[in-house]
């Protein structure tokens, strides 16, 4: 590839650029063009088709007096919160406890990692059923002897998000951990000789030098378990489909429902803007932290 | 152009059975017409349609009209209209209509005398639009029914209840016995129609139509309508051990016994038929919940897309008259158990439950269903409701009947 004429700047890498093109105009069109879109529609009343007919904040001022919201906002926020903090701890002892040279390591990560291969509607519908009174855990349980065992989450209002985070976790954490235990090899072992020189005892060793070193590694982490966490959908249409009644309806799915069984276009807008400026309101800090801190060091 | 691709691109990914060409004009019907009951009766209309040398493409979609209904929708609007498809007649279409994506069926209308053949004239007033035509009625469901289940009254050593009030009274010898006294199933849709059917069988003919056709929201937070949710509270008692999701599992807990009785439209006696009860004998059923009879006009329609295709327009002239046909009518309606749209046809073969709708359908005790009345975010708010106050027992009347007002005073 290299001319005897040292080229424009433009032209430089032309093959690259000219690959990217349908990835750029993608990303303009469909993202960034979508969002406008979706944002300025759900300002007006559009029902089943989409009418640039404003009525101000009223979507808005509707969607935060009703309650299926409400709780679907209290549901992220606690699924969030539990698959944040298990999935980042057990997937990291996982992977201190696999980085410890055992035996078989390649059987365990695979068994791990295996339940990430299921979509969230297959994880959905085993824990339904694993969670179902009748014929799961319970009932295995209650013949073994303990026949006043109770155990069914899903059937409960007031715990039925814990429910579908243990079927959340069970499928995010092999990942999590393969993530944490490529980071853990990336350290050098020269680290850990220095550390055991010192005296260091092995866990203050992770805590206060390996963990701070795989800073980049956690970042990457906590942005997809994140990314995870605001687009849940398919796992609680599997597992309950919101139920029992609305306790575990969560934001998508809000969307979903008003803008097509509802035919209420401006009201599922209204939703998913709402989901986007809490992604915002999260992201923009951080990211000003992240990258602005740099520029200035 | 992009939202077009986008719902195209969906839509296809759903339905994969493209009409290739063939000597006879193949059209595409779409429906949610899935369960036992319902997939004999439309294997009829097929039937019908095929023998006038057509041929009818199943586009059966699954999971009940609240999934099939988006499909259906972003087809259409998405520019990949099907020849044919399955609403409830009412509002589940209207926009589709103003959007000038249906076809106008007026002439059809006029030339086969639609307007007196059609009964009650309800039916067809919910499918003109601006003084125009767009769909065909093709029977009448009405969600009025209680439905008892023999055996089970017979193992609680209790009398078959003959009104709502009665069977509300059972309940406890019901319980007594292991048997769940009401099975309501876990979609939302489920919820929310028992109540309607409650609010016109104990508020009365007058507060339904109070509530839902003039949307007077007083009157929804008012006395009368506290009355209906201490019946919707008897019922929430009553169920609070159905563990099933779709309608017709908690038909066949009836079926089987297990549970007392099921309020349910009368689509669920096709469920009754598949499993060989008889009425009267094992089963039995109770129009407007044995206090105030009467049945809703609600039911099925079929609308025809604005296709640019010749071959296809003509074929969906032949189905139209198919579907009015006396033979046709008759065939479909006794296995789905619902009733025929047209007054003149011989229904010597039908049930007893059957007849008790066509003797109250034949004394013009009917109402407009909530479909016709409500638009879809109204009932998705509704149904949102009621599913909420089934599944939680410690949800207050007061506040229940309080968010109930507030859907009544913003419904549209």
């Amino acid at each position: 590839m290299s001319n005897s004429e040292r080229p424009n700047q433009l032209f430089r890498n032309l093959n690259a650029k000219i690959a990217s093109v349908p990835m750029i105009l993608t990303a303009l069109v469909v993202f960034v063009g979508g969002t406008a879109w979706t944002v300025l529609y759900s300002f007006t009343n559009s029902k089943l088709l989409p009418r640039l007919n404003f009525v101000g904040l009223d979507q808005y001022h509707r969607l935060w007096s009703t309650s299926r919201w409400l709780i679907s906002i209290e549901n992220l926020l606690i699924y969030g919160a539990i698959s944040l903090v298990f999935s980042l701890v057990i997937g990291f002892l996982l992977a201190a406890l696999l980085d410890q040279k055992i035996r078989f390591e390649d059987t365990f990560r695979t068994i791990f990692l295996y339940p990430f291969a299921l979509s969230f509607i297959v994880t959905g519908l085993v824990w339904q059923w694993l969670l179902n009174p009748d014929f799961g855990v319970q009932r295995v349980v209650r013949d073994l002897g303990w026949t006043s065992f109770s155990f069914d989450p899903l059937y409960n209002s007031s715990i039925v998000i814990y429910g579908i985070s243990i079927a959340a976790l069970w499928q995010g954490t092999g990942l999590i951990m393969c993530l944490m235990l490529a980071g853990l090899r990336g350290i050098d072992e020269d680290i850990w000789k220095a550390a055991r020189v010192d005296g260091i005892p092995a866990w203050k060793t992770y805590l206060f030098i390996i963990i701070p070193m795989m800073r980049p590694v956690f970042i990457t982490t906590l942005v997809i378990i994140a990314a995870g966490i605001v687009k849940v959908y398919d796992l609680v249409v599997a597992q309950t489909s919101g139920g029992p009644g609305i306790a575990s309806e969560v934001p998508a799915k809000y969307v979903y429902d008003y803008m097509f069984f509802a035919q209420n276009l401006g009201q599922g807008f209204a939703a998913s803007t709402m989901m986007l400026l809490s992604v915002v309101i999260v992201i923009v800090p951080w990211a000003y932290l992240e990258f602005g801190g740099k520029k200035r060091g | 152009m992009r939202y077009k691709f986008l719902t195209g691109a969906f839509a296809a990914t759903v339905a994969l059975n493209f009409a290739g060409p063939a000597a006879a004009t193949d059209l595409e019907v779409t429906h949610w017409w899935t369960s036992g009951g319902e997939a004999a009766a439309v294997a009829e209309l097929a039937k019908a349609f095929d023998a006038t040398g057509n041929h009818w493409v199943d586009g059966a979609i699954a999971g009940s009209g609240g999934t099939a209904r988006p499909i259906m929708i972003s087809r259409i609007t998405g520019g990949d209209p099907m020849g044919a498809t399955q609403f409830n007649h009412g509002r589940q279409a209207e926009e589709l209509v103003q959007a000038g994506l249906m076809r106008d069926l007026t002439d059809i209308a006029t030339k086969d005398k639609w307007t007196e053949i059609v009964r009650p004239k309800s039916l067809l007033d919910s499918c003109t639009i601006g003084g125009k035509i767009y769909c065909v009625p093709v029977n009448i469901h009405s969600w009025q029914w209680l439905w008892l289940s023999n055996e089970a009254f017979q193992k609680a050593g209790v009398p078959m209840p003959k009104d709502w009030n009665e069977f509300v009274a059972a309940a406890p010898a019901l319980e007594k016995a292991g048997i769940i006294p009401l099975a309501v199933g876990g979609q939302p849709w489920q919820a929310s129609g028992a109540f309607d059917v409650l609010l016109a069988a104990v508020g009365g003919t007058d507060a339904f139509l109070k509530v839902y056709k003039d949307k007077d929201a007083k009157f929804a937070a008012g006395p009368e309508i506290a009355k209906v949710f201490k019946a919707a509270d008897d019922a929430r008692k009553m169920a609070k051990n159905t563990n099933v999701q779709d309608w017709n599992q908690a038909t066949n807990l009836v079926i089987t016994g297990k549970a007392g009785g099921q309020i349910m439209g009368d689509w669920a006696q096709g469920e009754f038929q598949v499993a060989g009860k008889t009425a009267g004998k094992d089963y039995a059923c109770l129009p407007g919940l044995g206090l105030n009879e009467v049945i809703a006009t609600g039911g099925d329609a079929f609308y025809f897309p604005l296709l640019k295709d010749e071959a296809k327009s003509k074929a969906q002239e032949v189905l139209a008259e198919t579907l009015l046909d006396p033979k046709t009518q008759v065939a479909f309606n006794l296995k789905k158990g619902s009733l025929p749209v047209r007054g003149d046809v011989d229904l010597n073969s039908a049930n007893d439950c059957m007849k008790k709708g066509l003797a109250i359908l034949a004394k013009g005790a009917v109402i407009p269903w909530t479909d016709q009345l409500l638009s879809q975010d109204s009932q998705k708010q509704k149904e949102d409701l009621f599913s909420e106050f089934f599944a939680k027992p410690d949800m207050t009347l007061e506040e229940a009947q309080k968010r109930f007002a507030n859907i009544i005073a913003s419904a549209d």
